[in-house]
């Protein structure tokens, strides 16, 4: 028993919670310089590749992920007990502290290092009265008690010092409580939507989707979500200006469709989930016909931007045009990049500005199987050529159809549509954990800002009907500064001399 | 959008070097004034009874009388010498000062917006946040003594921010314009001003803590530790960390949470471990692990104040570091990658 409670007070220790708070330190800078999963995961994927030794090593350490590691969580999990553990006595002294009154004065207040006296006319007990209520209305908390030949208080102020470390301490507790409860319940999605198209608050809708521990998708609210149209506009330097999305929604499928524009900074919030205006791109719209001439593939294609000036990346993959008499594929695919204003850098063409002044397509064309039937997913955006043969390599610009070789069929560019990537965050925690983080401040200030006071007043019939005054003071905390407090309080109580 | 007024940011940029230049001057003042200074211009009446250590000239001053100096027998002309630099030292910085002002101010005119929207605006307003703390700390508590040790990291703030953080002025990048930036970004610019006049402050502590060491072993401090005795108590510059950083802590904490708040609106959530984000945490917990540390047996004085400089340490990486080298949500240094 008493080993677990030299373990406890160990733990409970302000050293202790000094090594904590510096491990905590510590064990977040791995997390800021490696690429971390949760933030992006295409990076981690590039890191793999160009440190293919250490990487798995440290994917082992969690170091991919370091803010939901079991190590990290230790850390702020032992300092959570550990501040608990010190709040609650802590809590319970303090109550009692509020409770009591202030010190009787000691015997000879002359002997403290702050001290003053004086002579005032008129009895001892006017006199200390008086300076009872002149020390309470500066705050203090005053007991007046009478004595032999005369009278005497105490006073005493600066308790809402500690009230306001324990408030901060309790505040952090809960903000951790609120961020655990938003993390477990709620859920983030994102997608991309091509403008004339939408998305509904559906799991199947979602690009990406990661819900919290304890999320039910029942508790999605169903809204719906179609994009208007999106319109950017840029300086001359090609910096982007202005970001504008104009979309419709509506709370549930029965409730009629709201148009309201989204900006940067200033997201929707439909029924507790908020959604966001993340980024934005190009999105060809083409025409891909087979070797028959019908239209086997029609529609915008979002490509990925690259770099400031959206150059960007993307897929065409045409899987509807059947296999031709002799049985071989003649699925056809391209892969390229499309650059809204097109100019010739070292490498080739490339954007030179964002906004879609000579946009181009330049496109290597496939043939093949493009492997959908595989089994195995694939990404959109990526294409696997190990079923296809090449075919060509052309450009091609908005209201151009280049004809592929060998009756491959044709492609036209048929136009221009932007998409916007959405996300959608639900955070149940969220105005808790705000409040949190408020009583936080509000406690801090509190706590390091409120001097501790003592002060003592004697006073004492001096035989002519006037009373001889003493006075000392105590500063329990910040005691730079408390000599010229404790002159002013002198002279509020009549005092001008010092001794 | 309006157009940036051209004339407003010359005389920006023209206020800029000049402010650089007269805190140069003034801090050449300050270095005279401390070396032809004996003794700290800090003593009480008390204290001349104290007998005065035997070569070391350390004497125990807690509080502060202006102007005081005490002639220990030494050349009235050499504290005379120090008085009138250290008069102009204190005449230069406020000249410094007033077009540091002029420089933001006309900054923001220029540009239409506050003028702390890329890295080299928000170092010009940290360094002018410092100086106005040493300009308070100047005229509350008469501590002419800090002034070389202030703004030697002053200039050089602005020296980096002037060589090689310099953008033209310009507009906001779009997910900029929010009213969060007077928020957000003061509180940070605040904050950030305030550690870095409290790492000030440490340093002269741990500068003095050694010297007193050092001569109450009997030796005889050498090279820049021999300054320290025109510094006060080792106790004063302790008390005067302590409350600079007292100061910069919750405004720290505000920067962080409305950094959230504004994350919550811009990006989806308010915390995601971000680079910036995390190095803000790292930070505000060393400065914690700072205030803990001086009510603990065994970690006040000297290690805490060493803490203090590694959490300082890591505000610097959270600036230079993250915003330059490192790339998240958060880049907006301004600078073409």
């Amino acid at each position: 028993m008493g080993v677990a409670r030299r373990w406890w007070r160990r733990l409970t220790s302000m050293r202790t919670a000094l090594l904590l708070l510096f491990l905590l330190a510590l064990a977040a800078v791995p997390g800021s310089f490696l690429p971390q999963r949760g933030l992006n995961a295409d990076q981690v994927a590039a890191y793999y590749k160009a440190h293919p030794a250490i990487a798995p090593l440290l994917n082992r350490l969690s170091l991919f992920d370091v803010f939901a590691a079991p190590w990290f969580a230790a850390i702020y999990l032992l300092l959570f007990v550990s501040l608990v553990g010190c709040i609650v006595p802590r809590t319970r002294l303090h109550l009692r502290a509020l409770r009591s009154r202030p010190p009787k004065p000691p015997r000879y207040l002359t002997r403290l290092t702050v001290h003053a006296a004086g002579t005032l006319p008129g009895e001892p007990a006017d006199v200390v009265a008086a300076a009872a209520t002149a020390l309470r209305r500066r705050r203090f908390r005053v007991d007046v008690h009478v004595e032999d030949g005369g009278a005497a208080l105490s006073a005493e102020k600066g308790y809402l010092r500690e009230t306001g470390n324990l408030v901060f301490h309790v505040a952090l507790i809960v903000l951790l409580v609120a961020i655990a409860l938003g993390g477990l319940l709620g859920y983030k999605g994102s997608v991309l939507v091509v403008e004339g198209n939408g998305f509904s608050n559906t799991l199947i809708d979602y690009d990406q989707f990661s819900p919290g521990r304890m999320f039910s998708p029942s508790k999605m609210a169903p809204f719906t979500v179609n994009l208007r149209s999106f319109a950017a506009t840029y300086l001359a330097s090609g910096e982007p200006s202005t970001f504008k999305a104009i979309i419709d929604h509506r709370p549930s499928p029965t409730s009629p469709y709201t148009t309201s524009p989204l900006t940067v900074n200033a997201p929707l919030t439909i029924d507790g989930a908020q959604v966001y205006l993340i980024g934005h791109g190009y999105a060809p719209v083409v025409t891909v016909r087979g070797p028959d001439g019908r239209i086997a593939f029609q529609g915008p294609v979002p490509f990925l931007p690259q770099d400031t000036a959206f150059t960007s990346l993307g897929v065409i993959k045409v899987p509807d045009i059947s296999p031709g008499r002799d049985g071989r594929a003649r699925q056809l695919g391209f892969s390229g990049f499309f650059t809204p204003t097109t100019g010739l850098g070292p490498n080739g063409f490339t954007s030179v500005f964002p906004a879609p002044r000579n946009p181009q397509l330049t496109l290597l064309a496939w043939v093949g199987d493009l492997g959908l039937d595989a089994g195995t997913a694939q990404s959109v955006y990526t294409l696997d050529p190990s079923g296809m043969t090449k075919l060509s390599t052309f450009t091609i610009r908005p209201g151009q159809t280049v004809v592929l070789p060998h009756g491959a069929g044709t492609i036209t560019f048929t136009g221009l549509r932007q998409w916007v990537s959405f996300q959608v965050t639900y955070d149940p925690g969220k105005y808790l954990a705000l409040i949190a983080a408020v009583a936080m401040v509000v406690g801090l200030v509190l706590s390091l800002r409120i001097r501790r006071r003592r002060v003592w007043v004697r006073g004492r019939a001096d035989g002519s009907g006037g009373t001889v005054v003493e006075m000392g003071g105590l500063a329990r905390t910040d005691a730079d500064g408390f000599e010229d407090e404790f002159m002013s309080l002198a002279s509020l109580v009549g005092i001008k001399e010092e001794v | 959008m309006i157009p940036v007024n051209l004339a407003m940011s010359h005389l920006s940029n023209t206020l800029f070097f000049v402010a650089v230049v007269l805190y140069s001057l003034a801090t050449l003042a300050f270095a005279i004034d401390l070396v032809a200074g004996r003794v700290s211009a800090e003593v009480t009446p008390a204290d001349i009874a104290v007998p005065a250590m035997a070569g070391a000239g350390r004497l125990d001053a807690d509080n502060v009388v202006a102007g005081e100096q005490v002639a220990r027998g030494d050349d009235d002309r050499r504290a005379g010498i120090a008085q009138r630099a250290g008069m102009i030292g204190i005449g230069l910085t406020l000249a410094g000062y007033l077009a540091h002002f002029g420089s933001i101010a006309s900054r923001g005119l220029a540009v239409h917006r506050p003028p702390w929207g890329n890295m080299y605006e928000f170092s010009s307003v940290v360094a002018f946040v410092c100086v106005t703390g040493f300009l308070l700390l100047l005229v509350r508590k008469r501590m002419r003594w800090l002034g070389v040790f202030v703004l030697i990291p002053v200039v050089a703030y602005m020296g980096i921010a002037g060589e090689e953080l310099y953008v033209s002025a310009g507009p906001l990048v779009p997910a900029l314009q929010s009213y969060w930036i007077w928020i957000h970004v003061a509180a940070a610019i605040i904050a950030s001003g305030t550690f870095l006049f409290g790492a000030v402050a440490a340093t002269l502590y741990l500068l003095r803590e050694r010297y007193d060491r050092i001569t109450d072993r009997g030796g005889r401090p050498g090279g820049l530790t021999a300054i320290a005795d025109r510094l006060p108590t080792a106790r004063t510059l302790d008390r005067t960390t302590f409350g600079i950083i007292a100061f910069g802590f919750p405004v720290w904490t505000m920067a962080i949470i409305t950094g959230a708040i504004w994350a919550e609106h811009a990006w989806g959530r308010y915390w995601g471990w971000d680079p910036k984000e995390t190095w803000s945490f790292i930070t505000w917990v060393l400065y914690a692990g700072y205030l803990h540390a001086r009510t603990t047996a065994g970690w006040k004085g000297r290690r805490a104040a060493v803490l203090s400089l590694v959490a300082f340490s890591a505000l610097t990486v959270d600036y230079y570091v993250v915003n330059l080298v490192v790339s998240g949500l958060h880049s907006y240094g301004g600078l073409p990658h």
